[in-house]
């Protein structure tokens, strides 16, 4: 009976003293993590649209982490969606149709003749991408401009164009194989090429 | 010369030569071409920018491109002729896109321009002889064309150990350069010692493959004869030894480690191509125009080395080779394994093409289909780079691209030795290719995607900073409003005093800015006690009195100070111009509205149903009526004369600051009086007299204002009685009516201003109207005009004459400029609404009439803009001459 005793005595004495140990560690090395809007504002294009319905990413992101669809943002697009997909472990969707399509990349220019410098694209760019005083020719900085669209429409005298970066030489990138399913019929491919040894 | 210890590197094959075919015959040189296409991105970095016109005339040698930034190279002319075309081609890219290129059309005469050797290069600063090399647009010729200058800048990170120059050529058919070797021997001897002299490295070593005994023995006769200490390391045939890591490891044994450049460990390797441009450039004063190409091929009947200029199409090169049209099944910049199909033959040579391969069908068949990994492990054996090939298929193939990464992907050179002994006959390097391209065009997306969250971040905290900035002030002066009233009031009889004695010595500007704190003050006590007392808060309404007369006769005796101050200001100032502005904007919104209401009709006549949009335009269309009614009020003359609606509250406003006027005149009295007292002066009688007068006035006022109801009716009275109580009393009539007038302007222009702030808060017109600044502002008009109709003073009348002329000419000027750019402002408008009802009228074909007449209609508006525009320019530029 004692030595029941003692060994339950015993193994009440190291729990507490283990558990003693492990809350103070969890409190003196305690890690602060990424809080899960910054990783998911992370992902977002950035491109501060709107597009999703909330006035830039951060509050879309915010809107994600208490629950909102992760497919309403058309500039990310479907990788965005992935890239959302697999950091909060849900399924991922098409595109949500009603928030836009996703457009190739677009930078805004401001046919400049035609500009008569009323600022109020100025005011309407997020990012701060377009460059002019009132009265002055205004201009687009196209580094710096996310084609988030939202400078066309305050534009009085409609002088702002959307127009789209075309691929370079020095953008482009290769295309993926097509894969087996889609170049093979015949099964054994050694058939063919010993055809063609020389 | 001595001989290097050869160690070895994992993996690679051994793929068919054929090198043979292309040695049989001598070096050729092709005729020129009849046009040359030089495209202006041929290095790695930034494109080159043109230094020439369609239609200059260049000689050979002459720059035609300058260097871009700092990973960027220059561009000279190959031959004689002029500038044909700077446009897109075609250039020799895997994606067979177009990018600029300067088009050369030669003159047949092939003039050398002034070569100007770098004969001191021995002498001078070795950053100049690397500036100097740069300008000879030299870049390496072996592989992606890196600027020789920015590696050589970067060899000097570390010292060098070993300066190693690839001969290797492993890549099957390619012998340019081989050829290089063999036909310029001492020129590369001489190009390697000039390089060796910039970095110096401990060893300098030439890597070649035994494949090459000609070239081997050349060198070495060379060598010998020189007496060099350049080593020469001969390494067996196997590819890809020529890749620049692996030569380093098979000359040195050391790995460069993964992530790094050769330049970390301290070693340097140049192409043999390059050793030859260094040495043209600095011993023979000419730039980098022509390489050494392969032309190869079984579909070339005469397969050999040239020595070609840059920017000549392959077609011609291929005409030259006697290539057989129909056994051309594929065209190859490059080699075999690291080459890439070209879709068409005219495409440019440029400084890093090495080889084109002419192949038959036989000798390269078009791909076996993919087939499954089977896992063999031969890839893994073949991979030079010690990658797991099959490892890194599987990431590309499923998009995991951190794992891809994380297996060292970015350590690929793209040999192609896996794909090569891939039994399942797998594109990897293709694979490999995709997966490298879409990280890093993820990784650009993150960097800007990064760079776009900044600045939408600092504007965010601008914009908040500015907001907050704006709110602290208000507490501030919200805070300092009872405070400062006493420090007013006690600064006030010391200021005063002085001002009575001498007008002129006083610091008008702060005073000014006094003025403006008090009067912005007062306008939101007064503004609290309106609201007081419509909602008949009764303690509220006497403290607030008490606070508005408080800051009421502060500001009035610091406007009375200022204006023995500066007896010329408030007069100075040209009326006509902020009504002259107001109307100017009232046009402007008018046009505005219109265009709005346009675009919102043109959306309702694609969506019909669209309530929202209906009531939308219903509303721009009520805004448009008001900005046209105030355009009107505006237009019938700058000063408005008549205000119907001005509402009880008003008037009670005015009546509270004649009371405050009145207060204040009875403050100053008894002050007055206080002093006579003090030095006993004869006239205490008379001033106890003007005292009694300004009280009962004050009372009268006060009474006035306690009774809202009567004050539309006794406002008029009492205004007038005040004045001629003030007029008796001590205080300057002058002085008076210009402190109204004073009053009146600013009254105006905070009118003005707020209205403007309401519109750049996006409120539109309604809401503007709605509130009350524009009545504000007629009234304030109205008082200013009976202000200056009642008789002006000596004083007053002397100031504003002796400023109109100067003035009428400026205002004249402003008026013409702001009429001017109005006029241009309405050309904008006809022209941005004509394209608008154009691209209307292509979108709806059904209603082409009405948007026709509509688009005449603007036309003609257009019309009558521009003429009148064109008139108003005219005699602003008459008035200018007569001046
Ligand atoms: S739609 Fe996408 S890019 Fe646009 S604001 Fe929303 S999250 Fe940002
Ligand atoms: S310039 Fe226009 S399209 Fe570009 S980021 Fe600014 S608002 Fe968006
Ligand atoms: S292509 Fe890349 S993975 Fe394949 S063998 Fe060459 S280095 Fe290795
Ligand atoms: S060589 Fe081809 S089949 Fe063999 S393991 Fe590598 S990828 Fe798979």
């Amino acid at each position: 009976m004692l030595t029941v005793l003692l060994a339950i005595g015993m193994l009440v004495l190291l729990s507490l003293v283990f558990g003693a140990i492990l809350g103070y560690a969890n409190v003196r090395f305690h890690v602060e993590g990424d809080p899960i809007v910054d990783q998911i504002d992370a992902l977002l294009p950035q491109t501060q649209c709107g597009q999703c319905g909330h006035p830039g990413c951060r509050p879309y992101a915010e809107a994600i982490a208490n629950g909102e669809a992760i497919n309403h943002c058309p500039p990310g697009g479907q990788s965005t969606i992935q890239a959302l997909a697999d950091l909060l472990d849900v399924e991922a969707v098409p595109l949500d149709g009603d928030h836009g399509t996703e457009t190739a990349k677009r930078v805004a220019v401001i046919r400049e003749d035609e500009c008569i410098g009323c600022t109020k694209c100025i005011q309407a760019c997020p990012v701060d991408a377009i460059l002019g005083a009132a009265k002055q020719m205004h201009t687009v900085i196209a580094d710096e401009c996310t084609g988030c669209d939202l400078c066309v429409e305050p534009c009085p005298v409609d002088c702002i164009d959307m127009v789209e970066v075309g691929v370079t030489a020095k953008t482009w990138s290769w295309d993926k194989p097509q894969g087996i399913a889609a170049t093979s019929l015949n099964i054994i491919a050694t058939d063919r090429q010993a055809e063609v040894v020389h | 010369m001595q001989t290097a210890s050869i160690f070895s590197f994992h993996g690679g094959i051994h793929p068919a030569e054929n090198k043979a075919q292309s040695l049989q015959l001598p070096l050729g040189r092709p005729s020129l071409p009849s046009e040359l296409i030089l495209p202006l991105g041929q290095h790695i970095g930034q494109s080159s920018r043109p230094l020439v016109k369609v239609g200059d005339s260049v000689l050979k040698g002459d720059a035609i491109a300058i260097n871009n930034g700092f990973l960027s190279s220059f561009l000279h002319a190959p031959t004689s002729g002029t500038v044909s075309a700077i446009e897109e081609r075609l250039i020799a890219h895997p994606s067979g896109l177009s990018d600029l290129c300067i088009i050369l059309t030669p003159d047949g005469k092939d003039t050398w321009t002034t070569l100007e050797p770098l004969n001191n290069w021995q002498d001078i600063s070795k950053t100049d002889v690397l500036a100097y090399l740069s300008e000879m647009g030299i870049i390496g010729m072996g592989g992606a064309g890196f600027p020789t200058q920015v590696k050589l800048q970067g060899a000097h990170k570390n010292p060098l150990t070993h300066f190693i120059i690839n001969a290797a050529e492993c890549e099957p058919y390619i012998t340019a350069d081989d050829m290089l070797i063999r036909e310029k021997t001492l020129e590369l001897v001489l190009g390697i010692e000039i390089l060796q002299h910039l970095v110096e490295a401990e060893n300098v070593v030439i890597g070649i493959e035994d494949n090459k005994p000609t070239a081997i023995a050349a060198l070495k006769t060379v060598l010998t004869q020189r007496n060099s200490n350049i080593q020469v390391a001969v390494v067996p045939t196997k590819y890809p030894s020529g890749g620049e890591k692996q030569l380093i490891q098979l000359l040195t044994g050391k790995e460069v480690p993964s992530g790094q450049y050769p330049a970390d460990i301290g070693i340097l390797c140049q192409n043999v191509g390059t050793c030859v441009a260094v040495h043209d450039a600095i011993k023979l004063g000419r730039p980098l125009i022509s390489r050494f190409t392969t032309l190869t091929g079984d579909a070339l009947n005469a397969s050999q080395n040239v020595e070609v200029l840059l920017g000549t199409p392959i077609s011609h090169l291929l005409d030259y080779a006697d290539a057989n049209p129909n056994a051309l099944h594929r065209l190859i910049m490059g080699g075999p394994m690291m080459g890439y199909t070209i879709d068409s033959p005219l495409v440019p040579i440029v400084k890093t093409s090495n080889c084109i391969l002419a192949a038959s069908k036989k000798e390269l068949p078009t791909p076996a289909p993919e087939q499954a990994c089977i896992r063999c492990g031969m890839c893994e054996q073949a991979c030079p780079a010690s990658l797991l090939p099959q490892q890194l298929l599987w990431f590309s193939k499923s998009q995991e691209f951190e794992k891809a990464e994380h297996h060292n992907l970015f350590d690929c050179i793209e040999c192609g030795a896996c794909s090569y002994v891939c039994p399942s006959s797998i594109p990897l390097v293709q694979y490999y290719r995709h997966t490298k391209s879409s990280i890093r065009e993820a990784r650009e997306a993150n960097v800007k995607s990064d760079l776009a969250k900044q600045r939408f971040e600092a504007r965010k905290a601008r914009q908040d900073a500015e907001a907050a900035e704006k709110e602290a002030k208000r507490l501030a002066r919200q805070k300092a409003a009872p405070s400062k009233t006493t420090d007013a009031k006690k600064a006030t009889p010391a200021k005063a005093a002085p001002a009575v004695a001498e007008p002129a010595s006083d610091d008008s500007k702060k005073l000014k800015v006094d003025i403006a704190i008090g009067k912005s003050k007062l306008k939101k006590l007064q503004k609290q006690l309106l609201e007081a007392q419509e909602k008949e808060h009764v303690e509220d309404i006497n403290s607030l009195q008490l606070q508005v007369s408080d800051q009421e006769k502060t500001v009035a005796s610091l406007e009375a100070q200022l204006a023995n101050v500066a007896q010329a200001a408030p007069a100075a100032e040209a009326t006509p111009a902020p009504a002259n502005d107001e109307l100017k904007k009232a046009k402007i919104d008018v046009a505005l509205i219109g265009v709005k209401l346009k675009k919102l009709q043109k959306q309702l006549d694609e969506s019909p149903d669209d309530q929202e949009l209906k009531d939308k335009v219903a509303g721009f269309e009520a805004d448009l009526k008001a900005a046209q009614a105030i355009l009107a009020t505006l237009g019938a003359s700058a000063p408005v004369a008549s205000a119907p609606k001005a509402a009880a509250n008003d008037d009670l406003k005015k009546l509270k600051i004649d009371a405050a006027i009145a207060k204040a005149a009875v403050k100053k009295v008894e002050k007055a009086l206080k002093k006579a007292e003090e030095i006993n002066a004869p006239e205490i009688d008379a001033i106890r007299q003007q005292l009694q007068d300004a009280q009962q006035r004050a009372d009268e006022l006060e009474k006035a204002l306690a009774n809202p109801e009567a004050a539309t009716q006794t406002a008029e009275t009492t205004t007038a009685k005040a004045e001629s109580v003030a007029d008796s009393a001590n205080a300057d009539a002058a002085k008076k009516r210009k402190i109204d007038l004073a009053i009146a302007k600013a009254g105006i222009k905070k009118a003005e201003k707020n209205i403007q702030l309401l519109k750049d808060q996006g409120k539109d017109e309604s809401e503007i109207n709605a509130s009350e600044w524009p009545k504000k502002l007629i009234e304030a008009q109205e008082k200013l005009a009976t202000l200056e109709s009642e008789q002006p003073t000596p004083a007053t009348a002397k100031t504003e004459t002796k400023a109109v002329p100067a003035e009428a000419q400026a205002a004249a000027d402003m008026d013409l400029a702001t009429q001017i750019k109005k006029e241009k402002i309405a050309v904008a408008l006809a022209k941005a609404q004509i394209n608008k009802l154009n691209k209307r009228l292509e979108n709806s074909p059904e209603d082409t009439n009405s948007i026709r007449q509509e688009i005449d209609a603007a036309e003609k508006r257009l019309q009558s803009a521009e003429a009148l525009l064109e008139k108003l320019i005219h005699s602003q530029t008459n008035m200018q001459e007569n001046r």
